[in-house]
Order: C-alpha cells, then sequence, then structure tokens
C-alpha cells in the first residue's frame, strides 16, 4: 500500500534564538528516551522530528541554554 | 530504509544488564561491587543518563521496610494478603530483607529522603496495615547519581542499542544477545556469560483514552520488549492474567493520590466528596472499588485536596510537580484545574504488564534467576510483586550479585551463528519493503483491540474474538514497513506489543476464577477459586512455539497468614459514605 504523510502539531518546540546545536550541542537529543528529537542540520538548531512524547521533560531541564520548551500533546490537553 | 550490507560487530563480556533505567543500573553496580575484575556491559535503548520509569526522578519510596516503622515479616504479610495470597513469600522476604540497606546505601550515594528533625527517616502510613512509605521531595536526581556510579564502576554503557532477541546454547542456557542501533542500524551481538534483563514493564499494551499512543502511564519505552525476548528464549512468566490497572488523574497519565497527597491528607472522592474506600494503596481490590464508583451515580472519581490548607496544598504541588512527572503543573494549568479550588478528576489508566505494581511478570525466584540458566531478571518485568522502584533496585542488586557468582564458575557460551542470521532477518524485514503498513497504524490497531477486548472486565467469548483479531494482526506483519532506523525500532516494539497482548490474552483465559479484584475479573467466573487456583500460572513457550501453560504450586509460606487477615484488603469499601471533612 502506498504511504500517506500524516501531519500533526507537536509538543516540545524549540526556540531557534537561544538554541546552540549549531555549536555542537546534542544534550535534548541525547537524553530523550524515546528518540524523537533530532537536529535540522540546515538550520543549525534542533527539532521534534517525530510525534511520540511522553512529556517527561528531560529535553527541557537538561537544556544547557533554556531553549526547548515541552507543552502537553493537544490529544489529552 | 535501504540496506545493501549488515553491519555487525560481535563483542565479549561477562554480564549483559539489557535495560538501563532502575534495575539495571543497581545490577551492573552491584555485580561490578561483587567483583570488579568482571566485564559489564549496559545494554540501553534510550541513554541510560535519562531511560526508563523513573527518568525524572521519583517522589518517594512506596515500600521502605524501615526498622522502627515495619519489620520484613509485617512486610511480606502485607503483600501476601494484598496479592490474594498468589507469591513466593521467599522472594518477597529477599525484597524485604535488602530494602533497608538498599535505602541506605542509596542515601550513601547521596539520593535524599524526606528526615525529620533529629535525621531519621520520615515514614508515612498509607497501605492498608502497616507504614512503609518514604517520601523524597528532592528525589529528581536519582538517575543522576545511579550514572555516577556506573562510570565510577567503569561499567561499559552502550546506548541506543534494542536488544531484540536472547542468545542461548545448545543446552538451552543463555548465551548473550542481539541488538540493533536505534539511528544506524547496525548490530551488535554481546557475548555474555550471564543475562540480567531489567526492561521495565509492558506498559504500552492498552490504549489510553486520549488515543495518543505515546500517553501511557509507564515511560512509553517501556513496551513489554524484556517479557518478548523472556517468552522466546524459553523463559517462564508467571502470573501474566494479573494486569496492572492505576488510578490516574484523567487525561494525565502521573498518580496522585495514594503515596503522595494521601500522608497529607488528600484522598479519593465520589462526585459527592465522599470518601468511598478505606485505603488508597493500589490493589486490585482497591481498583476493582474505584472502577465500580466510576459508572455508579455517584461516579467519577476525583482526587480531594481542596479542603487542605494552602501551605499543604502548596507543599504537594512542589513535590508533584518537580519529581517523576513534572508536567503534571502545566497539564493543570492549561485545563485551568487547581487543587485549591475544586477536586481533580481521576480515570483508570489503560492495561499493562508490571510486577512492579501488581504481579505479572517474568519468573524470578528469591535469587532473581528465571527458569534459564544464566538468565536474570529485575523491576517491574520480574515476578516479585508490588515491588516498586525500590524492588527494583533491591532485586535489580539481587540479580546482579547472583549473576557475579554465576559467573565464576561458567566459561563463556557458544552461540548458535545461524540463529543471529535468522534473527537479522525478522529485525530488517520490515526495512526490506518500500510500502505497506506502517508501525504506528499496526500499533494503534493492536492496542485498540487490547481496550475493545482484553482489558477488564474480562468476558471468555470476547478474549476469543481478541485472539483473532490480533491473529490478523500478526499476520499483517508480512506488510509492516519501516523507512529509517528510527521506524524500525518502532516496528520491533510493535512486535514486543503483539507479543504480550498474546500473552495476556491467553493467560486470562486459563485461569478460570476471578482473582486479585479488577486485574482479572472474569466476568463468567465470578468467584475466587481457591480449591483449583490457588497457585501460580507459569506461561511459556512451546516445541511448536505456541503459548503453553501450567500450575505451579506456591511454596510454603515462612510468614504465616491467618485466615482471618487474608481477607484485610477484600473489604475496602467503607460501608456507609462519611461526609467530607
Amino acid at each position: 500500500m502506498p504511504l500517506a504523510n500524516h501531519t500533526t502539531s507537536v509538543p516540545v518546540v524549540v526556540d531557534d534564538e537561544k538554541c546552540i546545536a549549531h555549536k555542537g550541542c546534542r544534550v535534548c537529543v541525547d537524553v530523550c528516551p524515546l528518540d524523537v528529537l533530532a537536529i535540522d542540520e540546515q538550520k543549525g538548531t534542533a527539532y521534534m522530528k517525530y510525534d511520540e512524547c511522553w512529556y517527561c521533560m528531560p529535553c527541557e531541564v537538561d537544556c544547557p541554554t533554556g531553549a526547548v520548551k515541552v507543552n502537553i500533546p493537544y490529544l489529552l490537553r | 530504509m535501504t540496506t545493501t550490507e549488515t553491519k555487525t560487530e560481535v563483542i565479549e563480556t561477562d554480564v549483559l544488564v539489557i535495560g538501563g533505567g532502575t534495575g539495571g543500573p543497581m545490577a551492573a553496580i552491584k555485580a561490578k561491587e561483587k567483583n570488579p575484575a568482571l566485564r559489564v556491559v549496559l545494554m540501553e535503548k534510550a541513554n541510560v543518563k535519562r531511560s526508563g520509569a523513573i527518568c525524572m526522578g521519583m517522589d518517594g519510596l512506596n515500600n521502605a521496610v524501615i526498622p522502627g516503622y515495619a519489620t520484613p515479616e509485617q512486610y511480606v504479610k502485607e503483600i501476601t494478603v494484598a496479592n490474594d495470597g498468589i507469591v513466593h513469600q521467599k522472594a518477597v522476604m529477599a525484597y524485604a530483607e535488602g530494602s533497608y540497606p538498599m535505602i541506605r546505601a542509596l542515601d550513601a550515594l547521596g539520593v535524599k529522603f524526606e528526615k525529620d528533625g533529629s535525621g531519621e527517616y520520615n515514614v508515612r502510613k498509607v497501605h492498608h496495615m502497616g507504614t512503609y512509605v518514604l517520601p523524597m521531595p528532592e528525589g529528581h536526581h536519582v538517575k543522576k547519581i545511579l550514572y555516577r556510579q556506573l562510570r565510577r564502576l567503569r561499567v561499559d554503557v552502550t546506548n541506543r542499542y534494542m536488544a531484540t532477541r536472547l542468545l542461548t546454547a545448545r543446552d538451552g542456557r543463555v548465551a548473550g544477545a542481539i541488538g540493533v542501533n536505534t539511528r544506524s542500524g547496525e548490530f551488535l551481538v554481546v557475548r555474555a556469560k550471564a543475562v540480567i534483563l531489567a526492561c521495565g514493564a509492558a506498559g504500552r499494551l492498552g490504549l489510553p483514552a486520549s488515543g495518543y499512543l505515546f500517553g501511557t502511564y509507564e515511560n512509553a519505552a517501556n513496551c513489554g520488549d524484556g517479557y518478548a525476548m523472556a517468552f522466546h528464549a524459553g523463559a517462564e512468566l508467571a502470573n501474566l492474567e494479573c494486569f496492572q490497572i492505576n488510578p490516574l488523574i484523567k487525561d494525565y497519565n502521573g498518580p496522585a493520590c495514594a503515596y503522595v497527597t494521601g500522608p497529607f491528607g488528600g484522598y479519593t472522592a465520589n462526585n459527592r466528596g465522599q470518601r468511598f474506600i478505606e485505603c488508597d494503596y493500589w490493589s486490585g481490590q482497591m481498583m476493582l472499588e474505584f472502577w465500580r464508583e466510576l459508572q455508579s451515580g455517584t461516579g467519577p472519581v476525583f482526587l480531594k485536596l481542596d479542603h487542605l490548607a494552602e501551605e499543604t496544598i502548596s507543599e504537594i504541588e512542589t513535590i508533584l510537580h518537580s519529581n517523576e512527572r513534572p508536567s503534571r503543573g502545566r497539564f493543570h494549568e492549561r485545563r485551568g484545574t487547581n487543587y485549591r479550588h475544586r477536586m481533580i478528576e481521576m480515570h483508570i489508566s489503560e492495561i499493562g504488564l508490571c510486577s512492579g505494581h501488581s504481579a505479572s511478570g517474568v519468573w524470578v525466584n528469591e535469587r532473581a534467576e528465571t527458569t534459564v540458566a544464566g538468565l536474570y531478571a529485575a523491576g517491574d518485568m520480574a515476578s516479585v510483586p508490588h515491588n516498586y522502584m525500590l524492588g527494583a533496585f533491591v532485586n535489580g542488586g539481587i540479580a546482579g550479585e547472583t549473576a557475579a557468582g554465576y559467573c565464576a564458575e561458567t566459561a563463556l557460551p557458544d552461540y548458535d551463528a545461524a540463529a543471529v542470521a535468522a534473527e537479522q532477518e525478522r529485525v530488517l524485514a520490515p526495512t526490506r519493503r518500500d510500502d505497506g503498513l506502517t508501525p504506528y497504524e499496526m500499533e494503534f490497531k493492536a492496542r485498540r483491540l487490547v481496550n475493545d477486548y482484553i482489558q477488564p472486565p474480562k468476558i471468555t467469548a470476547k478474549y476469543h474474538i481478541a485472539q483473532e483479531r490480533l491473529a490478523e494482526v500478526r499476520d499483517d506483519l508480512k506488510e509492516l514497513v519501516a523507512r529509517d532506523p528510527h521506524e524500525l525500532m518502532r516496528a520491533l516494539e510493535l512486535q514486543s506489543i503483539l507479543d504480550c497482548a498474546d500473552l495476556a490474552a491467553a493467560a486470562s483465559l486459563y485461569r478460570t476464577e476471578s482473582r486479585w479484584g479488577l486485574y482479572h475479573l472474569r466476568v463468567d467466573y465470578p468467584e475466587t477459586d481457591n480449591d483449583n487456583w490457588f497457585c501460580h500460572t507459569m506461561h511459556f513457550k512451546d516445541s511448536q512455539g505456541r503459548i503453553a501453560h501450567r500450575k505451579q504450586p506456591i511454596d510454603p509460606y515462612i510468614v504465616p497468614v491467618a485466615a482471618d487477615e487474608m481477607s484485610a484488603y477484600h473489604h475496602l469499601r467503607i460501608k456507609t459514605p462519611v461526609a467530607a471533612e
């Protein structure tokens, strides 16, 4: 069966101004238990690639610049 | 994801620990402490720094056995009664005796527990009979402390490798495991003398009411990989029909009542603000009363705190909003719900398999040994009932020490290279397709079927439908597609979920009685039948690869329980509801 592209809103938001992924920081990507964050190599910032969030918050708490914000996923808000 | 060539690295170790959450790191630490010369590898699907059920720490110990407050004998009796008599008491006793030494050891490592002015542990009463709850208002740093200790002891950590199957030697004993990297798709074969499974609960089994796949009570990474691996390696799994079902905030997957707010005066109430259960401790009997109240005229159920003083509520908020599930405050903020103003709606969680809270797990004895030589299990996935975080630490430690002893008298077993090749084919099959069914839709369907047919109340005819429909989903695995290593991880997790769903259904059908309150409410076998079912049920893979069952007698109790004490948890409903104070 051919696949469709399914879009959703993502709960984790990264402030591009504060994110220092372009300096090599990978903290949020490293600590996520579900491995749902990634680096946008073009922009040099982290982003939520997969909407598979447990809203547990290590990404936000461990971020050295306070760039990451975890929201509650829309379905259970 | 196109894979032309499969990269495989083979390494050797003495002890392989699979799962870096709670019990796994402690198993590695205790194995190293017992014999610093041992090579210990810790394989983790995520990153040990922040993995597992306690990735954001824990707000307290639910089952601390501390001299002056409780004795190991009292605790063994409490859990025997809470679990309707179906316990291997020696394993519960091993935990109870190890509880206080482990608290001291964690304290020495820097874990902070609540103490009173004179430096004594501030233990609170929540259980029906004894006093076992020790708050950890600053418990958010537990993982950091464990990680520091792993580094200090030179445990080799392999992050982002998902173990997919155990390797066994020709004589059936364990020989290691095979893992796949969740970012590169590369394989790692770890040959080991001993393997300790500490992969957490099967928490992604039922579907949360919100429909959000990852909004489970358990860390969604804990999807039953350990149960599936143990089953396929020939280990026996015990009492899987004793499901985990938890009382939670409606739509938010955090607990809130018994352990944290109970000692402060909060309680579970019906829509009139009245108590309806005498004891908020999580047992199957308590969950049955909770479930009845939900659908009664006085339902739904609420967490009641609005009668408490401002300073008390602030203290509760500080604990609940900074430990274990700290996004809870954000949830309430957005909903406009505030503990001060009105009661907070509660609901029951999706079902799971978990010994940490109930009693469904891979069978282990008091030495953490499974029924496979060289294979150990600990934590939520091992069969020691109601063992919670402290149980994961204690039993993880026992597993580490037992495994270290076993290594001293064992040579590295041979493994079957053909089995590795076959497993690599199974793992990679979804990557060989360009289109088909995605892991997400297959997982949603499997878990929706679990909700429709397998979650209690359990009805035999519905279970037969579940088995038919799940077999159809299993048949669809030949169309499963994964386009990158991340999707491959989800595709493999789906297969663990399917295995656990099949095991949950088969185990529930096998035990033709009702027991453990809501956890095993067989409505067409409504009575508890001690003549035929006062036993463990053991579930395992037979020579044809099917799920088989047997009864295992319960070892004679080492702590006797009088008949009138045995029913203490059967009278949890308050006779005449009292008005809220």
